[in-house]
This record gives C-alpha cells, structure tokens and sequence, in this order.
C-alpha cells in the first residue's frame, strides 16, 4: 500500500471550471447590459448587485469568520453618509462612493481592536452599539440636518440615465471586486485559516493559526463591503435620512439572504441574494407580512436546514461550482493498491 | 449645583429600569450561555399584553400584570422548547439567528395588531403617573422610586431564589455542568426550561414598567435589548446585584449626558458602555463570564 498516492487533492473539476467560465462571460454580459437593457432593468440590477454585497459580505464575517453581528448596519450607514460627506466637501461624486467605503473600512480598524476580544453572543449585539453610536453622531453633523436628513444633491448635475447607468456600472465593479477578494481570500493562506477558525478558534492558534489578525481582515473586509453597498444605496436613493440607513432592518435582510442561502458558503450568499431579490419584488408590495414571513424564514431556516438551500445541495451532492475549497479524491478504488 | 444633583438622582432611579430589563437577559446567559436578541421585543410583547388587559377590563396595569405573568412564563416554556433548546444544538450561532429572527416575527405581528401609535399605561395609573415629592428644589417622582424599589426586591428574591430553594440550587448545578447534573437526578431539560419562565417573569415586569414610564411601539424592543445588554455588560462584575450597578451607571450616564446636551443621552450612555468595555477586554477579562462564575459559587 503507497498511503500518498492512495488520494488525489484537487481544486479545480470539470464543474467547477465550466461554472467558472459562465461566471465570467455573465459579468462580461453584464458589464455591457446598459447598452440593451431599458432603464428599468438597470434600476432592478443595480439593486440586485447591492444585495449581493451585503449577503457576500455577511457571509464572509459570519459564514467563514464565525462572527455574527447585528450590528453591520453601522458600516452600511457610514458608507452612505461619507459618501454625501465627500461630495459636500466637493469630490466627484462617483469617486466619493469608494473613498468613503475605503474610509469606513480605515474606521472599523480601530472599532475591530476591541470588539473581536469579545465572546460570540457579546460582539454580537455589542455591535449593534456600535451601530446605534454612529447613528447618533452622524446626527451631530449639520450637513445631515438630524433625522430629516440630506440629500445626494451633487449626482444631480448628471442627466439621469447617464446617472443611472453608472451607478449600475459602479454597483457592478463594487460586486465583482468585493466578491473577487472573498475569493481570492478563500484560496489563500487566510482562508483556511479563516475557516479552521471558525470550526474550533483554540485548536486554530494551538497549530499556530493567528487568531486575531485573520478575524481581524474579515472584519475590515465586511465593512468596506457593507460601507459600499450603502454608498451605491444612497446614490440610487438620492435621499440620506439616518434612520433609514442605520435602521437594524439591513442586517435583517444580510442574515435572511445568508440563512436562506447557505451560510458559509461561497455560492450560496450569490443564491440567497437572489431570492431575497425575488421575494421583495413579489411580496414586497404585502407590508408588514412580508417582514412577518421573513423573519419567520430565517427562524425555521436557522432551526431546520441550518446549512440553507445551496448548503445543503452541497451536502448532498457534493457540487461545488466555485473552486474555494480543496478535495480529497481516493484514487484506491479506481486503481486498487495491490494492482 | 443643584442641576447636577438632580441629574444624578433621576439617573440612579432610571437605573432601577434598567437593571430590571437586564436581570432576566443576564440571568439567561448564565444559565443557559444563551443571548436572547428577541429579550427586548418580549418585553415590548408583555407590555402590550397588560396594555390590552388595562384597556378591555378598565383594571390598573398592576392587575393586569398578574394575568400576565402565567402568560409570559408559558411563552418561556415555548421558547425554551421549541427555539432555544433545539438551536442551542447548532452551536454559538444559531441561538442568535434563531432569536433574531423570533423579534423580527413579534414586532411586526404586533405592528399587524396594534398599528404604528405608540402606547403608555400612565393613563391607567391615576395620580401614580405624575405624582412626585418635592425635597428642595429636586422632583422625585413616585413612580420611578417604585420601579427602583421593584427592581431591588426582584434582584433580592432572585437571589435569595438561587441561593436558598431546591428549585435555585437546581439551576446553578445546571448552569455548571448541565451533562454532569444528570447524574445527580437533575433533568437539565426542565431545568433550563424554568430558568427561561423565570426569566419572562421579570421581562414580563419589565415590560410594564416600560409602558409606565414611557410610551412604547411595537418597534420599542430593540432599544429595550441594547439598554438591558449595557446594564448587564457594565455591571458584569458582580453578582446578580451587578445588573443594578450596571444599569444605575448607565442611568446616571445618559441623565448627565442629556444634562449637557440634548442628543447626548443616548451617546453618552453608549460612550460609557464601550469605555467600560475597552477597558475590561484590554486587561482580558471575560465581559460576562465572570458574573457566571460567581453565581455559580466559584472564585477561580
């Protein structure tokens, strides 16, 4: 028996590289969508995109660094408002979107110093502490008027389709460049540690993992990525009323599209922003019921199919469309050792 | 001067609140190492429960709350058994989502109920809601000197509870070690599903006194839970008295922070909490676990 040639470690299947052919020729399709599609479509995509953020970046904080926060409206709030702060101050207003998402991220750095100390419940809603202080000292600023707030009056000087369509743009580049990164993190050194992390944190550093520096750019990572999402939000919305961007209802849909999704992996935050898309646009209209059945969503999928939709079809059938992971192949039944 | 003074006796009795709200979260996490997110929201429940029961039968709120009370204890029972017990399997994680989902699902069938109007049981109370003493030229109302007092004698008896009934001892042997209790006889089931219904009682109680002082919505929970986790968190030194502690100092915070500027109630409640949470996590100390340890009678 040679025990080393006995299992085959591989990255890329047949399935997987075929998926990740279609991936790219749809974002080629939808980078030049704008040129068919009517602005309506635009409108739904950009939307679309901007849910997929915050599922892919919940699920990055959660899913693989096993840190659950209610509190990421913080990051999302912050994102709109220094995109409005940044324009005010007389930047472009498009360039504004990403320096103010890369400023949050700058933020939650020193935020990240403390709150990663606490345990798994007392970050959690120690978060949303955070999440309730920045609400209240965006207040302070006179730009934002209190809670009536402000407009994103700077976007106005484009004629809106031109706006629109580079919001879509902007939405589509923040998406694939967010959800490139959770990749290319996944593969690296930092995504294995991520994720022997979150399945046993004291047996991760007793193998020399280090703990704290990779929770540590997750964390950052989520909340760029949440600080994006509410940039290119008010930039559709034109509108900045604080209570609506630091409402705790954004990490509500971030844990409803992850639940339903697959928390923990790659493809199933793509899936559950999708449904999630669908769903408000079918129910949407149904009000307070439609918030009833997503709450009661993410508790049954939570007590029942804990893995979500494309978590379990993973388990069941081993599919795995993106190459994130490894796997193992035992070659011993193909060419049995004593051949 | 005597601004100053005021500020901090209206914030020590707004802490007698707080310390109410936050028993029953912190007595949940040490037993059962869960944080309910849908505490603040169960609150809110029994709050429109009592408002329902004062406003039908024309009966004073403190009425109402005995009615109340068996009602909120066999929502514990439920959510024990079907929420937290179940999800509780799933690890760390779950028993957050699963509770933050539960809120979510309350507060908009109470929003379906009830509508957007905010609500108050001071009309229900007479001259409770408004009568005060005056010492000096400080108002001290009656009613935030009974919440205090009530927040007192539930922390005691609670404790007296835990200390001196079989039913007490029960529950600190299970929040030690609930798979070694088994041995000894103890059902760690029922065990944790009485800790819960005792818990709903004091949210239950709470949930009045919310209504009392103050003017609710359905969509009130979420600050309730944020306040009641700082009261626990700052106070989480100590013994179940360190939820009192905890919640006079976040009282005392938010009346000086108001006292100094308008919006600074809030922010100044919140600055206080997460200076107090720096500087515990710097000198690497469990925020929570070190209230666990002493009601589970250890000193290591």
């Amino acid at each position: 028996m040679t025990a080393p040639s006995a299992v085959r470690v591989e990255r890329w299947t047949p399935g997987s590289r075929i998926a990740t052919a279609i991936g790219v020729v749809l974002i080629v399709f939808l980078a030049v969508g704008p040129v068919f599609f009517n602005a309506n479509v635009i409108d739904k995509l950009t939307l679309l995109f901007i849910y997929v953020i915050l599922a892919a970046m919940w699920n990055a904080l959660a899913g693989y660094g096993g840190l659950i926060s209610v509190g990421q409206q913080a990051f999302f709030g912050l994102g709109a408002y220094s995109a409005v702060r940044l324009a005010n101050l007389g930047l472009n207003p498009f360039l504004s979107l990403f320096v103010g998402a890369i400023l949050v991220g700058a933020v939650s750095l020193p935020i990240s110093t403390f709150m990663l100390r606490l345990k798994t419940s007392e970050f959690a809603i120690g978060m949303w502490v955070i999440a309730e202080l920045a609400h209240l000292l965006v207040n302070l600023d006179g730009l934002i008027n209190g809670e009536t707030g402000t407009s994103f009056i700077e976007l106005n000087q484009y004629d809106a389709d031109v706006r629109h369509t580079l919001i879509y743009w902007s939405a589509l580049a923040a998406m694939v460049g967010l959800l490139a990164i959770v990749f290319l993190l996944l593969r690296s050194r930092v995504g294995v540690s991520i994720q022997a992390i979150r399945d046993n944190e004291d047996a991760a550093a007793s193998i020399g993992v280090k703990v704290f520096i990779t929770k540590r750019i997750v964390f950052v990572l989520a909340a760029a990525g949440a600080a994006a999402a509410g940039a290119l939000w008010v930039a559709s919305a034109i509108t900045f009323q604080p209570q609506t961007y630091f409402s705790v209802q954004w990490t509500a849909y971030m844990i409803f599209m992850v639940l339903v999704g697959g928390i923990g992996t790659f493809e199933g935050a793509i899936v559950g922003a999708v449904i999630f898309f669908l769903i408000e646009a079918w129910f949407g209209a149904a009000g307070v019921w439609y918030l009833v059945g997503l709450g009661a969503t993410a508790l049954l999928f939570s007590l029942f199919l804990p893995r979500g939709i494309w978590g379990s079809l993973e388990d069941r059938f081993g599919v795995r469309l993106l190459p994130v992971g490894y796997r193992v192949k035992s070659t011993a039944t193909a060419n049995p050792p004593d051949a | 001067m005597m601004d100053w003074t005021n500020s901090i006796i209206q914030g020590v009795l707004l802490g007698g609140y707080y310390s109410l709200i936050a028993c029953g979260l912190a007595f949940m996490f040490q037993v059962m190492g869960v944080i309910n997110l849908a505490h603040g929201t169960l609150a809110v429940l029994a709050g429109f429960a009592i408002w329902t029961v004062s406003d039908h039968l024309g009966v004073s709120p403190f009425v109402a709350l005995i009615g109340v009370l068996p009602a909120m204890a066999a929502v514990g029972w439920i959510l024990q058994r079907g929420i937290l017990e179940r999800s509780a399997r799933g690890g760390q994680l779950v028993p957050l989502l699963a509770t933050f989902g539960l809120a979510v699902v309350i507060e908009n069938l109470l929003f379906e109920g009830f509508g957007a109007d905010t609500r108050s049981l001071a009309p229900y109370l007479d001259t409770l809601a408004y009568d005060s003493w005056e010492i000096g030229d400080i108002y001290i109302g009656q009613l935030s000197v009974l919440i205090f007092f009530v927040a007192v004698a539930l922390l005691g008896g609670l404790s007296l509870f835990l200390s001196h009934t079989h039913l007490g001892r029960a529950i600190r042997a299970t929040a030690e070690d609930p798979d070694t209790v088994g041995l000894i006889g103890i059902n760690a089931r029922k065990i944790n599903a009485a800790a819960t219904c005792i818990a709903m009682l004091t949210v239950a109680v709470a949930g009045m006194f919310l209504g009392m002082r103050a003017t609710f919505t359905p969509y009130s929970g979420p600050a309730q839970l944020v306040f009641a986790f700082e009261a626990a968190v700052i106070g989480g030194s100590g013994s179940l008295w360190g939820t009192l502690v905890g919640g006079i100092v976040l009282g005392v915070a938010q009346s000086i922070g108001a006292h100094i500027n308008p919006q600074g109630f809030l922010i100044a409640g919140h600055v206080v909490f997460l200076v107090i949470l720096v500087a515990r996590v710097s000198v690497v100390m469990p925020v929570f676990g070190s209230l666990a340890r002493r009601l589970r009678g250890r000193t290591s």
